[in-house]
């Protein structure tokens, strides 16, 4: 499961509309997962170098800073959020083709629909399985 | 054997330490950070592998590349933009580790 602090996911649904038409892409931080149970409490914006509507790749020095920020402040990245703009929030092939971390957990922001959406799934040796997302105060 | 005996390193090798990724620890004994010797980043995964066998083929690829799906800094800087795996590292310096991420 996902916990997603609400601040943090304001953000990063700002964030995804904010970078349009292109993909937005950022990470999350939080405690060390427990029991699969994640929660993000830092978002980290990260620029997609891609700077595209179709693919995302976050920029590496960015991507530094965030992991020493969060490990400054005794967290750690948990997973990483990307949008899809124009398509439902499932992870693409490519997606799953290059998720790093079978720990992580990998957020879609789908802007499809007049209605955010957002969701979370582990990606394990090419399998994907969707985890509840919860948003708390 | 002369007390003057000068001992001469084979390369001007430096401990440095290396943040590895969570994704790695796993295969550096579960350390977030360890120690390693080098005058160069591609020195210093040569000593890493030889201390962490199961780093083989992790971090640089079978053909001596760094592999695509990871970033590699000194410092602040991604070695990409500075000589790949012929960087210079020097005592101090802290080479990290992180997985590349990308997708669609």
């Amino acid at each position: 499961m996902l916990r997603l602090r609400r601040d943090v996911y304001l953000q990063m649904v700002g964030d995804c509309y904010d970078k349009l038409p292109n993909e937005a892409c950022g990470l999350m931080a939080g405690p060390s997962p427990r029991d699969d149970l994640a929660v993000g409490q830092i978002c980290y914006p990260i620029t997609n170098v891609a700077a595209s509507s179709r693919v995302y790749e976050l920029d590496p020095r960015e991507h530094l800073r965030a992991d020493r920020d969060a490990e400054e402040r005794g967290l750690q990245l948990v997973g990483v959020y990307h949008s899809h703009t124009h398509t439902v929030g499932y992870p693409s092939p490519t997606d799953v083709a290059q998720a790093p971390d079978p720990a992580w957990h990998y957020v879609l922001v789908s802007l499809a629909d007049e209605a955010p959406s957002v969701r979370s799934y582990r990606i394990v040796d090419g399998n994907i399985s969707e985890e509840p997302v919860v948003v708390v105060d | 054997m002369s007390t003057n005996s000068v001992v001469i390193p084979r390369s001007s090798a430096v401990p440095v330490q290396v943040r590895i990724p969570t994704i790695l620890r796993p295969d550096a004994g579960g350390a977030a950070v360890v120690t390693a010797e080098g005058a160069t980043v591609g020195e210093l995964f040569a000593d890493l592998v030889a201390k962490y066998p199961a780093m083989r083929g992790k971090v640089i690829t079978d053909d001596g590349e760094l592999h695509k799906f990871v970033n590699v800094y000194v410092n602040d800087d991604d070695v990409r933009y500075l000589d790949k795996l012929d960087s210079k590292v020097a005592e101090g310096d802290t080479v990290s580790i992180l997985p590349a991420v990308a997708g669609g």
